[in-house]
């Protein structure tokens, strides 16, 4: 029976290990030995992560005249860094609550993996907006509190609902992780090697001991949270884009900037899960539960967003010229694709149009190395789309004599740097300290397709 | 208490106990086996009614406060636009209902199964380990009148129960 289902590539989980020994497997990915290239890793992400405090500490103790940003390009790196994490996240969230919600079972082996991605990702997103403020200390002004001076915030401005939104989705996104880690951490708990693990642990599984009851309200509440993330996840890039649309701008004054934001966002997402994944599931040796089916479907995914992206392209082109507007149709038509930007303009159209039409194949969408180059090709495509969206169009706006060529400084480049070398630095703490591949729920999974086997 | 190896094989000395009449049984389970909560009679959970109370009650808030803020509090006039700007003030009403709902359903899942408790008597049981793990158990609680033990023993063993433990209680 092994061999009939190992045969079948198109399988969510290859062979039919026993609960003990698939239990064995992913709990295991908490307690093996570091490997040399894991402290490596390590190693890099907190030099990275070092150089992310130092660089947020000047860039508080000295102000943002470290940065990059001028008039008229008041938005630089800051902002398009946060656009960029923040949308990261949010295919961690498509997967583990809309793919739930819709019964995929695919996305059982990996949604923990990209629920902790989303979590550090909105965690290094947050970090722009708040330095970008320039007085970061009076980043609480934001939330409406009784305050002495006796002012409040103004609820008519975009910047609150950012807030609201960013605070809502990281504490909702926390919140379905945790609970999804509870049976987990209980597992962990009864099969931990050393007792340290076994009680710290044990207080973190908060004495489950998967009890009827105790299954039937974790069941109810983690499809309900679910329910709830599905719409929070469209509607946090869509206030995020707001930021933008609301504004009279020519390139951010668009109605599609909603849909297309979330597009996007979920494009970008899924190819840095695809990114992380890869080599993880190489490390941890895990090809028996994420198969060639999940990358097959993820890759699908990425290939149907791209589509998206581009058919949000033609629209903002075409609404352009059928506006009229001699300031849209300069900056959509003239200085996008020709003006002083248009490197990153056609690399981004490769990056997010071209390279994934391979995903049209499915030999390629098996591939591994190709996988894994397009899905950075993409990580690079989508940083420049929100580069383009907010440099280009802002160092051209209505008045030529105020026209300016931005160019980030050190800071601005170290500042990202620092941030891929922190969201590393917690994501290798995540794969070592929790199992990254949900465990009960994979038993359930091999529960369910074991009878469907039997019939005849 | 009796141990199993499978979800399918508690089921069925589940169904054992049930056709004699025992009617306090509780299960154990690595994972949620289907059809278990049918077979016990578990109602619908309570707890999406608490988490639409809740969220009726952040979304409502958060719109009262902001109308009160901008409207009595505070009032700013920008350009001349009206204080009370419903549409302008839906983000926030949105998102505080989700987190309110969320959170509800959160840690009423976690009150209404008994948590946090870190300590339960069922821990103590030789291999009770093993129930997060590979191995399904029912319970039956003693004070349940229709228990038989030696009737009860032999059908739970005949449906495949590993072993049978009786904890407390006397008789």
């Amino acid at each position: 029976m092994i061999a009939s289902a190992a045969a079948r590539d198109d399988d969510v989980l290859i062979g039919r290990p026993s609960d003990g020994a698939l239990s064995d497997q992913l709990l295991s990915t908490t307690w093996r030995p570091f490997t040399r290239g894991w402290k490596l890793a390590l190693a890099i992400c907190g030099a990275l992560t070092m150089m992310l405090f130092s660089l947020v500490t000047l860039t508080v103790v000295r102000g943002i005249g470290m940065w990059g940003n001028n008039i008229p390009v008041a938005w630089g790196f800051g902002i398009i860094n946060f656009v960029w994490w923040i949308g990261i996240g949010h295919a961690g969230t498509f997967i583990s609550a809309i793919l739930l919600v819709l019964e995929q079972n695919w996305r059982t082996s990996i949604n923990r993996f990209t629920e902790g991605m989303t979590l550090f990702a909105v965690m290094q997103a947050g970090l722009f907006p708040l330095l970008h403020l320039g007085r970061p200390w009076f980043a609480y002004w934001l939330f409406p509190y009784p305050s002495v001076m006796g002012t409040w915030p103004q609820v008519r401005s975009a910047l609150p609902w950012d807030a609201a939104a960013v605070t809502t989705y990281f504490l909702v996104s926390l919140m379905l992780w945790y609970l999804g880690l509870i049976p987990d951490l209980a597992a962990l708990r009864d099969r931990a090697p050393s007792r340290a693990r076994r009680i710290v642990y044990g207080i973190f599984a908060l004495g489950w001991r998967g009890s009827v009851q105790q299954w039937r309200h974790h069941k109810v509440a983690y499809l309900l949270l679910a329910g709830l993330a599905t719409p929070l996840v469209v509607s946090v890039h869509s206030i995020v884009s707001l930021d933008f649309a609301s504004t009279g701008l020519p390139g951010w004054h668009s109605t599609i900037f909603p849909p297309f934001f979330v597009a996007g966002a979920i494009f970008s997402g899924f190819a840095l899960v695809m990114t992380l994944i890869i080599p993880a599931r190489k490390v941890f040796k895990l090809e028996n539960v994420i198969t060639a089916r999940h990358f097959d479907a993820m890759a699908k995914m990425m290939l149907v967003m791209s589509w998206i992206a581009a058919y949000s392209y033609i629209a903002e082109f075409f609404l352009a010229w059928y506006s009229g507007d001699r300031y849209e149709v300069y900056q959509q038509l003239v200085n996008r694709p020709f003006g002083w930007y248009a490197w990153a303009f056609w690399t981004m159209l490769f990056c997010n149009c071209i390279a994934t039409q391979l995903f049209w194949s499915r030999r390629m969408r098996r591939n591994l190395k190709v996988l894994f180059v397009v899905s950075l090709l993409i990580n690079l495509g989508m940083w420049l789309e929100r580069f383009e969206i907010i440099v280009v169009s802002l160092s051209r706006d209505f008045l030529p004599s105020s026209w300016h060529i931005f160019a980030p400084t050190w800071v601005d480049i170290g500042l990202l740097t620092g941030t891929l070398g922190f969201f590393g630095l917690l994501f290798l703490g995540f794969l070592r300290l929790v199992p990254f591949v949900p465990v009960a729920e994979m038993k359930a999974l091999r529960a369910e397709l074991a009878p469907r086997e039997s019939r005849p | 208490m009796a141990e199993f190896d499978s979800g399918p094989a508690l089921l069925g000395g589940l169904r054992a106990l049930r056709a004699s009449g025992v009617s306090q049984l509780d299960a154990f389970t690595p994972y949620e086996v289907a059809g278990l909560q049918d077979a016990l009679g578990a109602r619908r959970s309570r707890l999406t009614w608490i988490a639409l109370a809740a969220g009726l009650a952040g979304g409502g808030g958060a719109y009262v406060l902001q109308w009160w803020i901008n409207v009595v509090d505070y009032p700013l006039n920008i350009g001349g636009r009206p204080y009370h700007s419903a549409p302008a003030f839906i983000p926030i009403t949105f998102e505080m209902a989700i987190l309110f709902a969320s959170a509800a359903a959160l840690i009423s899942a976690l009150v209404l199964g008994g948590l946090p408790q870190l300590w339960h008597p069922v821990f103590e049981i030789e291999g009770f380990e093993r129930a997060t793990i590979d191995r399904f158990w029912l319970a039956v609680g003693v004070g349940d009148a229709a228990l038989d033990r030696a009737r009860d023993t032999t059908a739970l063993e005949a449906a495949g129960a590993l072993r049978v433990l009786w904890l407390g209680g006397e008789s």
